[in-house]
């Protein structure tokens, strides 16, 4: 079926179509109606989940880790401030290995107080071992909800899908939704292997683990996270098979006789492509390289896509407030250190706090990179795009 | 002579409050409290959390601080601590009071610290588009409860007084005369003083609830108040769905800041 839904609205519908168990969940601007779509759902009685208001997101989280234990599907939904409450809970529901799923519409983390896009808030969430999906327009945060469902629970690892707030989260675009009866046969039943509710078989969760075993603990989650890739890799693969739409783990776009490229997160991937289209009509050679995958970072597919640019310009919408730019550029300038096909790095750290980058934007970006093709040197390596004073 | 301009930051007007909202009202009324409290603008801290009626301390030419959703009265009690002699006031709405920073609230009246917190109760979390919040009464609608909350709600006023507070009471946008005096009184008292408002939000609580317009609120608020006086004498069925307006609590507790000092002075031996 062919509709009109905003970001937001399509979260909704794929969490319509998953029906999951168990929904926790509190109020915050631009998620905020994910969530509350979803309530109608459950009141209108077209799900059979159980909802659960919370008074804050430390209690949404804590509700879904509860359930989660038992067996139970679950997902919320948050932006910012709320993800930013969460944290605490964020590693104990990878630490228990619970697969929920946050649909996360990234917003700027204040102060100050802002209800822009920027991803600094998936980002501050970065190492607390949940998989991390970010989604370029409405369709694909559709298709990512319900894709994440699926990889989370055969890792076993909590996941977030983020959609960039207001641009996706608002934006109404065209959608095509897999029909109800599909998702819950693409999804089956949520196995598990200990369950909080399994009486015969009582069990402990979250146990003190000092010295002699929390390590092995913890070894053993980094360990998950190393089977996830192929695991996504499988999903998107059957998920391309119920739906005709084939997710990579990279997204390559016009990168093959690529000279400069840019490398991005999110609905900057969209306006990227207009630019590469735009300046490909002029002969010129550029591509793009979008992070769709980004915890755990797919590092071969990703050199292997960067690799075949001789500049690429970094974009990111963070900063690691480390002095050394963004944190997409520090994981590709990571990566690219054993290559032997290092292309020249530039970072440009833009948009903070929802300031618009516009097609025009990149292709000047798009320039310099040329500019630095023929020179051959970076002169400054990090840069803020587009503020004041720079 | 008393003017509001001269409180304001009048270039951050217009304001974002919705016409026929209660913000506005209770906004003025602290204005002219202050203002009859000769307290001067560089001594009040104007604090607040996250939501339409933390947006107050954006518009007033006071030191304000605007924090986290639920956090004002934690900043608000670092605050006062470092500054005893600021005149600490804390504004905040129903969902950042007792939803996400109830936790706050109750400590708060407990210590009994000097602050003076204003709640506006509008019965909904109005920023983020009305859904129910821990003071939407049973059976009224919020946008996460289509059908009418389930849930029992909090009485503010009841809480601040089983927690510790000092002072507490409870007014509506109607009866802004008698909030005036309210804020006045807590602003003059020493510990932890509250003042319940109820406050109108036609865009958000009155429409899915069929309450009619602000004017209508208003109308509601003044022929269901009651006196704390006269409430007293009356049964639990006469009481019920009554706004009980008033000073419901005034007793004298240790404050916690003059506490704080008198052990530092104990210890020090000075
Ligand atoms: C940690 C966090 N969670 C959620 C939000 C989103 N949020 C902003 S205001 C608000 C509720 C406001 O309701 P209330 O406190 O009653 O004030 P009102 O807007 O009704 O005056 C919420 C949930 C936030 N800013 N921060
Ligand atoms: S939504 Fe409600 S509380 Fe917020 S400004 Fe409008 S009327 Fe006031």
């Amino acid at each position: 079926m062919i509709v009109a839904r905003t970001g937001n609205e399509a979260m909704a519908e794929a969490m319509r179509q998953i029906n999951p168990d168990v929904v926790a969940a509190y109020p915050i601007t631009p998620a905020t109606e994910v969530v509350q779509l979803f309530s109608k759902f459950v009141h209108d009685g077209q799900v059979d989940t159980q909802f659960v208001p919370a008074e804050s997101e430390h209690s949404a989280i804590s509700a879904c880790v509860g359930a989660s234990s038992t067996g139970a599907r679950v997902m919320t939904s948050t932006a910012s401030q709320g993800i930013a409450l969460m944290h605490e809970i964020l590693f104990i529901a990878s630490g228990l290995r619970l697969p929920i799923v946050i649909c996360l519409v990234n917003r700027a983390l204040s102060s100050p107080i802002n209800i822009h896009c920027d991803h600094s808030d998936s980002l501050a969430s970065r190492d607390s071992g949940w998989i991390q999906i970010f989604t370029e327009n409405t369709q694909e945060a559709y298709d990512t909800t319900i894709i994440a469902v699926k990889v989370a629970e055969a890792a076993s690892l909590p996941a977030m899908v983020t959609t960039d707030g207001f641009i996706i989260s608002h934006g109404m675009e065209r959608v095509e939704l897999v029909d109800d009866e599909a998702v819950p046969k693409f999804l089956g039943e949520r196995k598990i292997q200990h369950s909080l509710l399994d009486v015969d078989n009582p069990k402990t969760f979250g146990a003190l683990d000092l010295q002699d075993y929390f390590f092995e603990h913890k070894r053993s989650e980094i360990d998950a996270m190393d089977h996830v890739l192929p695991i996504i890799e499988k999903v998107q693969d059957e998920y391309g098979k119920l739906s005709g739409r084939h997710y990579p783990l990279v997204d390559e776009y016009r990168m093959d006789d690529a000279e400069v490229a840019i490398l991005c997160m999110g609905s900057t991937g969209g306006t990227g492509k207009v630019a590469v289209e735009r300046l490909r009509e002029q002969g010129k050679k550029v591509g793009l390289v979008r992070c769709r995958v980004y915890r755990p970072f797919p590092k071969e597919a990703m050199v292997a896509a960067l690799a075949k640019a001789k500049v690429v310009g970094v974009l990111d919408r963070s900063d690691t407030m480390s002095t050394l730019g963004g944190h997409l550029y520090n994981d590709a300038r990571s990566i690219l250190y054993d290559s032997d096909m290092r292309p020249h790095l530039k970072n440009y750290v833009y948009g903070l706090g929802g300031r618009d980058i516009s097609i025009e934007d990149i292709e000047s970006i798009y320039k310099e990179l040329f500019a630095i093709q023929k020179t051959g040197k970076v002169d400054k390596d990090i840069v803020y795009f587009g503020v004041r004073g720079e | 002579m008393f003017r509001y301009e001269y409180y304001l930051r009048n270039k951050h007007f217009p304001h974002i409050w919705c016409t026929g909202c209660g913000c506005g009202i209770i906004l003025k009324s602290l204005l002219r409290a202050i203002d009859r409290s000769a307290l001067s603008k560089d001594e009040i801290a104007l604090i607040s959390g996250i939501g339409c009626s933390s947006r107050t301390p954006g518009y007033v030419d006071f030191n304000t601080l605007h924090t986290t959703h639920g956090r004002a009265l934690a900043f608000a009690t670092g605050l006062k601590l470092a500054k005893p002699d600021l005149k600490v006031i804390v504004v905040s709405g129903d969902g950042d009071a007792t939803a996400i920073g109830g936790n706050h609230f109750i400590h708060t009246a407990r210590r009994n610290i000097d602050i003076t917190a204003i709640i506006y109760n509008n019965h909904i979390y109005g920023m983020t588009g009305g859904q129910a919040s821990p003071t939407t009464p049973l059976g009224k609608r919020g946008s996460t409860a289509p059908y009418g909350s389930i849930e029992p709600d909090f009485d503010i006023s009841g809480l601040a007084i089983a927690a510790g507070a000092s002072f507490v009471a409870r007014s509506t946008c109607y009866h802004a005369v008698q909030l005036d005096k309210f804020i006045e009184k807590g602003l003059s008292k020493k510990g932890f003083s509250l003042i319940e408002v109820l406050s109108p939000c036609p865009t958000y609580y009155s429409r899915p609830n069929r309450l009619g317009t602000a004017v209508d609120m208003m109308r509601w608020y003044k022929e269901n108040s009651i006196p704390f006086a006269r409430a007293k004498d009356m049964s639990a069925e006469e009481r019920r769905d009554k706004v009980i307006t008033g000073i419901l609590h005034d007793i004298e507790r240790p404050e916690f800041c003059e506490e704080y000092k008198r052990l530092t002075e104990r210890v020090k031996g000075t």
